[in-house]
C-alpha cells in the first residue's frame, strides 16, 4: 500500500531539488543555450536571405553590364558606320574634286590646244597663203613669162569663167 | 483540452482512461509483457512460499519481497550480500521530531531487530529498534515511529498507537535525487559553456548531442501544442522537465551507484512533477478556458449543474493521469527486469541464465526507449494542457 502513498520527506526534496534545478537551468542554461540557437537560426536566415538578395543583385547587374555591352557594341558600330560613311564620303569628295580638277585640266587643255590648234592653224594658212603667193608668183611669173602663156592663160582663165 | 460540445463534454468523465488508452497506443502491447511478467512474478513468489513451507533453516528467497523492496525507498543503499548484514552505504537519517535530530541509518538497521506480537493477528511481527544516536526511534518497512515504552505495537500488519514523526532523511530516492540533479547541471552548464564561449556557432561535442534534444522539445514539445506567441515563456519548464524525467529514468536502469534507484517510479516524485503541471496550468489558464469550464459555449443551462462538476474533475485527472502513467511505467520496467533476473535464483541454477539474461537484457533495452518515451510523453501531455489553458478563443 505505501507503494502508491506519497512520501513527505521526498516530497518536500523533490520539490527543492527540482525547484533548484529549474532556477539554475532557466538563468544558466536554457537562456544561453536558447539565445544562441536562436541567434544562430537568425543568422542562418538572415545570410540565406543575403544571400538571395545577392543573387537577386548579381542578376540585375549581369543584366545591367550585358546592356551596356550591348549599347557599347551599338555605339561601336555606330561609330564603325559613321566611320566609313565619313570616309566614303571623304572620298567621294576627293574624287569629285578631283574629277574637276581633271575635267578643269583637261577643259584647259583641250581650250589650249584648240588655240594652238586655231593659232598654228591661221599661222599655216598664213603660210600656206604665203607659199601660194609665193609659188602663184613663181607661176604666174612661169606663166607670163612670155605672150603666149600669157595668152593661154588668159584664155584657160576665161574659159573657166565661162564654165562657171 | 477544452471540450466543445457536451457529448464531448460527457466523455471527460472517462478522461483518465482515454487518455491512458490513446496515449499509450504504442506502448500497449509492452504494457502486456509487464502484466503478464507480473502475473507470472506473483505465481512464482506464492507457489513458492507455499512450497517452502518453513521446513528449512536457511530463510527462501522470496522474488516478491526482494522486488518490493527494490521499487520502493530505503534509508541505505544496499550494494551486496544479503538484504541484512550485507553491505550497504548508510544514509543519514533527518527526523523533525521537537527540533531536528540527525544520525546515520546504521542506528536503525544495526540496532536491536525487535520482535512484537500483532494485536489483531497474533502473528510476530519483526521490526528495527535504534540504538545510539536513534534511541527512541523504530522503524517499520522503511517508516520511522516514535517508540512507546521502548516498542511498537501493530494492528492488522500496521503499527498502530505509535506516533509517526516526520522523516526528511536523505533516502536512497532523494540521494539518486541528487545524483541526477547534478549530472544534468553539469551536462547543461557545459553546454551553455560552450555556447557562452564559442557564440553563435555550429556546435561541437556535448552541446551538438544536446542541441537537437532541446530543439526537439522547443519545436516539437511546446511550439506545436501552445500559441506561437506565447510559448516561450513555457520552454524552460518543459525542458527542465522532460530532462528531469529521462535522466532520472535512466539513472533507474543503471544497476550499480549512482543507479538502480526508483525515483521516477516513486509515487511521490510523480505526484510532484504532475502537481507542477496541474499549477502552470491553472496559473497561465485565461479567460478562455475558465469559460470552458464554468459555461461551456453551446451547452444548455440546465446542463450545467451537471457540466461544472465534470469540467472541474477534468481539471485534475489530466496531471493525475500523468501522475499515475509515469509511476506505472517505471515501475513496471523494474519489476519486470528484477523478476526476469530472479528466473536464476528462483531455479537456483545459473543455466537459467541462459535464458533470463537475454530476456533482462531486451527488456532493459526496450526500458531505455520507454525512459524516452515517458519523459517525451510528460512534457508533450503538459504542453498540450498548458496549450488548452492559454488558448485564445476563437469562434
Amino acid at each position: 500500500m505505501d507503494l502508491i502513498l506519497p512520501d513527505l520527506g521526498l516530497l518536500f526534496w523533490t520539490g527543492i531539488v527540482f525547484c533548484t534545478l529549474l532556477f539554475i537551468l532557466t538563468k544558466f542554461a536554457w537562456k544561453p543555450i536558447l539565445g544562441a540557437v536562436n541567434a544562430r537560426e537568425q543568422k542562418i536566415s538572415e545570410a540565406l536571405e543575403l544571400a538571395e538578395k545577392t543573387k537577386a543583385e548579381m542578376k540585375a547587374l549581369q543584366s545591367e553590364n550585358e546592356n551596356l555591352l550591348k549599347e557599347a557594341r551599338a555605339q561601336r558600330d555606330s561609330m564603325l558606320k559613321d566611320a566609313k560613311n565619313a570616309a566614303d564620303k571623304l572620298i567621294e569628295e576627293s574624287k569629285d574634286k578631283a574629277k574637276l580638277e581633271a575635267d578643269k585640266i583637261v577643259t584647259a587643255a583641250k581650250e589650249a590646244i584648240k588655240n594652238e590648234k586655231l593659232q598654228a592653224m591661221s599661222e599655216l594658212k598664213t603660210h600656206v597663203a604665203g607659199l601660194s603667193l609665193e609659188i602663184a608668183e613663181k607661176i604666174i611669173r612661169g606663166e607670163l613669162s612670155s605672150d603666149e602663156k600669157q595668152k593661154a592663160l588668159a584664155e584657160k582663165m576665161a574659159e573657166d569663167i565661162n564654165m562657171n | 483540452m477544452i471540450l466543445k460540445n457536451p457529448l464531448a463534454t460527457i466523455e471527460s468523465l472517462s478522461t483518465f482512461a482515454r487518455i491512458f488508452a490513446d496515449r499509450q497506443m504504442k506502448i500497449v502491447s509492452m504494457s502486456i509483457i509487464k502484466l503478464l511478467a507480473f502475473t507470472l512474478l506473483v505465481v512464482f513468489s506464492t507457489s513458492l512460499s507455499f512450497a517452502s513451507g518453513g521446513s528449512s533453516t536457511e530463510k527462501e528467497f522470496n522474488v516478491g519481497e526482494m522486488i518490493m523492496h527494490h521499487i520502493k525507498d530505503a534509508h541505505e543503499w544496499h550494494l551486496w550480500g544479503p538484504e541484512h548484514g550485507g553491505t550497504s552505504i548508510y544514509l543519514p537519517v533527518i527526523l523533525m521530531d521537537e527540533g531536528m535530530k540527525v544520525f546515520s541509518s546504521k542506528n536503525l538497521y544495526h540496532g536491536e531487530l525487535a520482535t512484537a506480537i500483532d494485536h489483531k493477528t497474533h502473528q510476530s511481527v519483526t521490526y528495527y529498534k535504534g540504538s545510539g544516536s536513534a534511541e527512541g526511534y523504530g522503524m517499520f518497512h522503511e517508516k520511522i515511529y516514535k517508540l512507546n515504552n521502548g516498542e511498537l505495537s501493530f494492528e492488522d500488519g500496521h503499527v498502530h498507537g505509535n506516533a509517526k514523526v516526520f522523516d526528511f532523511s536523505i533516502t536512497k530516492n532523494v540521494l539518486s535525487l541528487f545524483f541526477g540533479a547534478a549530472i544534468i547541471l553539469a551536462m547543461m552548464l557545459t553546454v551553455a559553456g560552450y555556447y557562452k564561449k564559442n557564440g553563435a556557432v555550429a556546435p561541437k561535442g556535448l552541446a551538438k548531442f544536446m542541441e537537437p534534444i532541446i530543439v526537439m522539445v522547443r519545436d516539437d514539445i511546446a511550439k506545436a501544442n501552445i500559441d506561437k506567441h506565447k510559448y516561450h515563456k513555457y520552454v524552460p519548464y518543459l525542458t527542465t522537465i522532460f530532462f528531469f524525467i529521462w535522466l532520472n529514468n535512466m539513472l533507474g536502469l543503471v544497476p550499480i551507484l549512482p543507479g538502480g534507484a526508483n525515483l521516477t517510479g516513486n509515487i511521490t516524485v510523480t505526484l510532484f512533477l504532475a502537481v507542477c503541471t496541474l499549477l502552470v496550468t491553472v496559473f497561465s489558464a485565461n479567460k478562455n478556458y475558465w469559460s470552458h469550464i464554468f459555461a461551456t459555449p453551446g451547452v444548455p443551462k440546465l446542463l450545467l449543474p451537471i457540466m461544472i462538476p465534470i469540467e472541474i474533475v477534468g481539471i485534475f485527472t489530466k496531471p493525475f493521469a500523468l501522475m499515475i502513467r509515469l509511476f506505472a511505467n517505471i515501475t513496471a520496467g523494474h519489476i519486470i527486469v528484477l523478476a526476469l533476473i530472479s528466473i536464476i535464483f528462483i531455479n537456483k541454477n545459473a543455466a537459467w541464465g541462459m535464458l533470463s539474461v537475454p530476456m533482462a537484457l531486451f527488456i532493459s533495452v526496450l526500458e531505455l526507449l520507454v525512459a524516452f518515451l515517458q519523459a517525451y510523453l510528460f512534457a508533450m501531455l503538459s504542453s498540450l494542457f498548458i496549450g488548452a489553458a492559454v488558448e485564445e478563443a476563437h469562434h
